[in-house]
């Protein structure tokens, strides 16, 4: 355990000293790459509630991650202008416009999960690709909030006066938020309810005669990875200023699931190590060939074919191999 | 009233294209319990093979039977290095490694043939419209596409009904254990469904090529409709994927067909028309979430 303790502390300290390191060597883009790769990691944290915890395949995720981005866009876009339906306000502060943009995503991830819990195996793979899919094709319909164009956001959120424009400044919210998100995930995989999805996940009907609501169970799992992941679509929507069909497309959907299975499925530090190995490798195979797709494809495919645990798996065992070796 | 009925002949062509793409990746579900997302990239294989060998002999029957080969070999290839090693595993793995191949066909195609879209000839004896009432005219091709994708699938209802490898089929697909048991050389009868399936794919990508673009990419934007249909019709059935196909084939048609139309009394044209494509777009998905609430299993599920 007090490895781990050092191994997080160390993590902390190396995060935040990111930026001056990324200054020291003259690439700031890093700082950027640096954010992204927190978001994503929410997104995939999210999803690892459901999939990893729960047993249950979402391939609709990036309908939550749309929303979040939407909310803080629509909110945005009424801000200073006239109300939302004629009814709400818009608004451009952070503390307001990210959790209305949580409260969203869990909302529609209310709605979508309460219908798609009712089936299962890979008809439930299919209806939440479904919903997600129409969310997506009615952002692209709506002209309103710039169709499948994008909405663009002049202003980020406004949060205690920093200047979320600022990279530097956007890192470190954006790792003080992934922090905690990380440390509630934690808490949430040793709480009751942790152990009881997990229950739920190995043998359904076994915790179903124990008298627990297995549905009510999955549902609730899936509304708070719902929210996770608006979170990351909020956050996402500020950094780039521009909320887009792009964030609600099948694909995202995909590279989240790639996310969490290249970390490591079920794991803590996984969805992490995932989002962070997902977007190097596409940064860096994206500068050196157009045709990146293709380098990614393959080793995607190996590492579903080859390993069974992704990168956490890999760290486990090179830890053992480490201690076997030592005194 | 000539519009509509258009429409509705364009809703069966879109309808057994569907339905030529959903009876092999529904066999593949079926029989396999395998999710294969890159079923649209055999699609998309065919129809860039066909158009290739077409170009290259100047004949549409030999770019047919181009298309089937390379399809068919495409999918030996699949089936032998991928998909074989996930009949075990679970969907999440299952998803994650087609959607590898999706990555990696659609590069390679790229590679090959660049990202313009190829031009896909209609052969001369089919280039003409066809009078099929006084006033109205409808293209030959797309009446050609109609009659080989139901012929095809009156071969496949023969074969899957009156052949020793269709009776394995059905069996593999109610009771696929069973079948196991009583020693039926499993893994060659996986093989052989899954080259059909790439067959049918393949086929299908080249006929639908002078129709829709040859590009790369093509397979996705066919490939989650085809979902939907093998979804609603039944994983496994291969009645229920007919059904279903022609069913929301239609559907899907006739929303992109007249919707437009009743949004402009709504509102201003240019709103009216973005609105009406997303909302027709989105059709087939509101009646497969609609549809699998009613009945989770589909409409015909095996085994159920």
């Amino acid at each position: 355990m007090t490895t781990h303790r050092l191994a997080i502390a160390a993590a902390l300290i190396l995060a935040c000293l990111f930026p001056l390191f990324a200054a020291s060597i003259g690439q700031t883009a890093l700082v950027g790459l640096a954010t992204r790769i927190l978001i994503y990691a929410i997104a995939a944290a999210s999803l690892n509630i459901v999939m990893g915890f729960g047993g249950m395949v979402s391939f609709g995720h990036a309908a939550f991650f749309g929303v979040g981005g939407y909310a803080v866009g629509v909110l945005a876009a009424h801000h200073g202008a006239d109300p939302i339906f004629g009814l709400l306000p818009g608004s451009n502060a952070f503390l307001v416009a990210v959790p209305v943009a949580m409260l969203c995503a869990a909302v529609v991830a209310a709605i979508i999960g309460a219908l798609s819990l009712r089936t299962g195996g890979a008809q439930f793979i299919m209806i939440t690709l479904a919903f997600a899919q129409i969310l997506f094709f009615l952002a692209v319909s709506i002209k309103a909030y710039g169709g499948d164009e994008g909405l663009v956001i002049r202003r980020p959120n406004v949060l205690f006066g920093l200047n979320l424009r600022d990279r530097a400044t956007m890192y470190f919210v954006t790792l003080a938020i992934t922090a905690g998100f990380l440390a509630l995930v934690w808490r949430l995989k040793a709480s009751t309810f942790g152990a009881v999805l997990n229950g739920v996940r190995q043998n359904e009907r076994r915790m179903a005669a124990l008298g627990y609501d297995t549905y009510g169970v999955r549902l609730y799992a899936f509304i708070l990875s719902g929210a996770g992941t608006g979170l990351a679509g909020a956050l996402m929507a500020n950094a780039l200023r521009f909320a887009s069909p792009d964030m609600l497309h099948w694909t995202k959907s995909g590279d989240f699931i790639i996310m969490v299975v290249l970390g490591g499925l079920g794991t803590l530090a996984g969805p992490l190590l995932g989002a962070a190995a997902f977007l190097t490798l596409e940064t860096y195979l994206g500068a050196w060939t157009q045709y990146w797709q293709l380098p990614l494809g393959i080793i995607l495919l190996l590492v579903v074919l080859g390993t069974r645990g992704g990168l956490m798996r890999l760290l486990t065992l090179s830890g053992d191999w480490i201690r076997r070796r030592l005194p | 009233m000539l519009l509509i009925l258009e429409q509705v002949l364009n809703g069966l062509q879109y309808g057994v294209t569907l339905f030529l793409l959903a009876a092999g990746l529904t066999l593949i579900f079926g029989i396999m319990g395998v999710i294969n997302l890159a079923h649209g990239s055999l699609y998309m294989i065919g129809a860039f093979a066909g158009v290739y060998v077409g170009s290259l002999t100047g004949s549409y029957v030999m770019g047919m039977a181009g298309a089937i080969a390379v399809g068919a070999a495409a999918g030996l290839a699949m089936e032998a290095l991928v998909v074989r090693r996930l009949y075990a595993r679970d969907h999440l793995d299952q998803v994650l490694a087609t959607f590898a191949v999706i990555l990696i066909a659609n590069q390679a195609i790229v590679l090959l043939f660049g990202r313009q879209p190829l031009y896909a000839p209609i052969p001369a004896a089919l280039a003409q419209p066809v009078t099929l009432g006084p006033g109205f005219q409808y293209p030959a091709y797309r009446l050609f596409v109609i009659a080989a994708g139901l012929g095809v699938a009156g071969l496949l209802y023969l074969l899957i009904n009156h052949t020793r490898i269709g009776m394995l089929v059905r069996a593999g697909s109610s009771n696929r254990e069973m079948v196991r048991a009583l020693g039926v050389n499993i893994r060659w009868l996986y093989t052989s469904v899954f080259v059909l399936g790439a067959l049918l794919a393949s086929f299908a990508g080249f006929v639908a090529g002078p129709i829709y673009s040859v590009e790369a990419g093509m397979g996705e934007r066919i490939i989650l409709a085809t979902f939907v249909v093998v979804v609603v019709g039944g994983l496994g059935s291969i009645k229920g994927a007919f059904v279903a196909a022609l069913v929301l084939g239609m559907i899907d048609t006739l929303m992109r067909g007249v919707l437009p139309e009743i949004m402009r009394l709504l509102m201003e044209p240019s709103q009216a028309d973005a609105l009406s494509a997303g909302l027709a777009s989105m059709g087939i998905y509101l009646v497969m979430a609609l549809f699998l609430l009613v009945r989770p299993r589909g409409l015909f599920a095996p085994g159920s």
